[in-house]
């Protein structure tokens, strides 16, 4: 069985354990994001088959809230937080800095290595730690341009012994 | 239902029943605006347009406010005007108000309540990305640019068609009406039925318009340009003229074709009888043979478009007859060819539909004959609205002419074609065999006719039990599969029309809620009652004919398969 077979069969479980009711269109979403990182096209129409909705339904609630991706993330999700206490501490040329590292262009979020996803957050909560950042939920403090690269380069270093 | 009095701008307004504040506004004789409420749909409350204040100075949108007892409230205060306009100005500033070449101009609810209100100037620049016009849909044409997002469409297509085609996408600034995953409408399951367009209250979505072709054609001297006029499109086109829905004005129509240069008029009841009659012998075959069941009218094209899109499996089940439109075409290209040989003309073939997806229907490849298609062109009503106003011909005003001969000439029964029930009707009037004037009357009360969503009849044949529906409104024909697929429904015969109303709703016709819809088919029925043919078997033109075609040519001629081999 082929990887989308297998992520629309885990998909039908996820909307099986809810009942295949309407209603629970949110959390369904939210379970399989959870696991995918994002909503693909075959699983919003998958959604709309088992609920007995329209895809464009389904794809209208998908796109209404700006915590569901559309998009394949990169094995790892770098959030830059642009909350108050961040900016003022110069979280805008840490983003700038990583966009430049990963060659992001125009509205492209994720690197073409499929590694990385940059994305900024209103706010972590961790505003002591100003500027935050978080790689995959884990949280970096006190960051630069040059730390969040070399981060990020060390990652980068580790995936590719491991794919070696 | 709630019952009691109101007091609206001090004035005692009774109520009972009514849905909200808006109707019983309306019943006071204030024209409330509003551009998402659509009474024959849900309630969205999203314009604003529709706000009252109460004695406390609350402010609410009367589409959806319950009625009370003793409710007091103002339609016209200071602050109401104010965000009135407001809102208006907002609209037009998001709003591509190029009015003058648009479509919709002077038909654009948008235009007219900006005028109303005395909106004279928009503070506000419109900042929105331009976006790409969707012209990929035979019926229709998508303009985002004009969308108001009121949000009609979005629910005409799932509560009257159950389709959900398009949807609001993304949110707030970024909000549009599209299909999903930024497809195209001819990359969806759309069919073409057009009622997006009917209820847009704006030019973001209309009817595509095809009458430069039509000039083109009726003022090229090479072209014989010959017209058929479909039954719902005669009951509907006299509003565009100050006359009442259900006036038949077919004959003025005529009169008004012959003055712009059509050079032969004739009538798609014609090809209604050959339906009838094709239909009915397919039934009592089917009846002999034993299925297969149930025997799907094929009339509506946007009904079979959905089987072929979304239920495929229920294709053998349409009838093989080819809908009126298409059996008048077929007849006239093949009764023409000899014609065209000899004079050195060329027919060109124009059909005058109440229907959007027959533009659709005749683009198909079933009907096109060594590559040209049998019918040329699909006017809407509304297109042929707007080109006898652009010759500036009052149709009020015109005498009376009866279309040519011989194909100008259709029964009672092929009249009815055009309101929900009639097809069905017209068929049991062929099959059964007792043909007195009581029968016709038993048949007529049987339960075929009505508003009701779904009619379900029971018919006796000899010693068989036939049981037929009457659906319209796509939503219950979906219906009405689900519950076959589940056993629960059995039917020999059903007669669907996607549109409510049957073909006098249909989205090519001038703007009309459900109570204009339910006044064309009274005035169908009306036609059928003064006529003296009653019955597809006594049209004259069309027995002789199916004599000298015989078995072979009728099948090549008036049948078609859908099914996909």
């Amino acid at each position: 069985m082929d990887a989308s077979n297998a992520m629309l069969q885990r998909v039908e479980e996820i909307i099986d354990s809810y009942g295949c009711k309407r209603e629970n269109i949110i959390a369904i979403m939210q379970d399989i994001q959870a696991e995918y990182k994002y909503l693909s096209r075959e699983t919003l129409e998958k959604i709309a088959e088992k609920l007995g909705i329209g895809v464009a339904k389904v794809y209208s609630v998908a796109t209404f809230y700006e915590n569901f991706s559309l998009e394949a993330k990169g094995k790892y999700i770098v959030k830059v937080c642009n909350g108050t206490a961040c900016h003022v501490r110069k979280s805008q040329p840490i983003y700038d800095g990583l966009r430049e590292y990963l060659q992001l262009e125009g509205k492209q979020k994720t690197s073409a290595d499929q590694l990385f996803t940059l994305e900024t957050v209103a706010c972590l909560g961790a505003c002591s730690l100003a500027p935050a950042m978080t790689i995959n939920d884990e949280v970096h403090a006190k960051m630069t341009p040059e730390s969040a690269i070399a981060l990020l380069e060390d990652i980068r270093r580790k995936e590719a012994v491991q794919n070696a | 239902m709630a019952k009691g009095v109101m007091i609206i701008d001090g004035q005692r307004v009774p109520f009972d029943g009514e849905k909200n504040v808006l109707a019983v506004i309306r019943k006071a004789g204030i024209e409330m605006p509003t551009f998402c409420y659509h009474s024959d749909l849900s309630t969205y409350g999203a314009c604003r347009m529709c706000i009252v204040e109460d004695e406390r100075g609350k402010i609410d949108a009367s589409c959806s406010l319950e009625p009370r007892n003793g409710m007091v409230i103002k339609t016209n205060s200071a602050r109401l005007l104010k965000h009135r306009r407001t809102i208006l100005e907002l609209l037009l500033a998001s709003h591509n108000c190029n009015c003058t070449t648009c479509e919709k101009s002077g038909k654009c609810h948008l235009q007219a309540l900006a005028h109303q209100f005395g909106v004279r100037h928009v503070r506000f620049t419109d900042t929105r990305e331009a976006a790409k016009i969707d012209s990929s849909s035979p019926a229709v044409v998508r303009d985002p640019n004009k969308c108001i997002l009121c949000g009609d469409c979005v629910r005409v297509c799932e509560e009257m068609q159950g389709m959900n085609i398009i949807d609001f996408v993304n949110r707030g600034s970024q909000m549009r009406v599209a299909p999903p995953f930024g497809r195209m409408l001819s990359e969806t399951n759309c069919i073409s039925c057009g009622q997006c367009a009917a209820v847009c209250p704006v030019g973001a979505i209309t009817v595509k318009n095809e009458i430069g072709d039509a000039w083109r054609a009726i003022h090229d001297p090479k072209l014989r340009t010959v017209v058929q006029i479909a039954p719902a499109v005669r009951v509907a086109v006299g509003e565009a003229f100050g006359l009442p829905a259900g006036d038949n004005v077919l004959h003025r129509l005529v009169t008004a074709l012959k003055l712009m240069g059509v050079d032969e008029v004739y009538d798609t009841t014609f090809g209604a009888d050959f339906t009838t009659i094709s239909e009915a012998e397919e039934f009592k075959a089917r009846l002999q043979a034993g299925g297969p069941f149930p025997m799907f009218t094929s009339c509506c094209p946007a009904w079979v478009k959905y089987l072929e899109k979304e239920n495929p499996k229920y294709l053998h089940n349409i009838s093989t007859c080819k809908s009126p439109m298409e059996m008048f075409a077929a007849i006239l290209r093949d009764k023409y060819a000899a014609k065209d040989a000899e004079d050195g003309k060329r027919t060109y073939h124009i059909a005058i539909m109440p229907c959007t997806a027959k533009k659709m229907e005749a683009a198909r490849e079933e009907f096109k004959h060594d590559g040209r298609p049998d019918v040329d062109l699909v006017l809407t009503t509304r297109e042929i609205v707007d080109m006898i106003n652009e010759s500036g011909i009052r149709l009020e005003e015109l005498d009376m002419e009866a279309p040519d001969l011989p194909f100008g000439m259709g029964s009672g029964s092929a009249n009815i074609y055009g309101v929900t029930g009639g097809v069905a009707e017209a068929v049991v009037r062929h099959c059964v065999p007792d043909k007195s004037r009581n029968a016709l009357r038993e048949i007529a009360e049987l339960g075929l006719r009505g508003d009701e969503a779904r009619k379900e009849v029971t018919v006796h044949l000899g010693d068989q039990e036939l049981k037929i529906a009457v659906v319209h409104g796509l939503v219950n024909a979906r219906k009405l599969l689900k519950e076959m697929d589940e056993g629960k429904a059995f039917f020999h015969l059903v007669e669907v029309m996607t549109c409510h109303g049957g073909c006098v709703g249909g989205a090519g016709q001038p703007d009309g809620l459900n109570a204009v819809k339910i006044r064309r088919g009274e005035g169908l029925h009306a036609i059928d009652d003064a006529s003296l043919v009653k019955r597809a078997e006594r049209n004259p033109v069309v027995s002789a004919l199916l004599n000298e075609m015989g078995e072979h040519k009728a099948h090549e001629l008036l049948h078609v398969s859908y099914v996909k081999d």
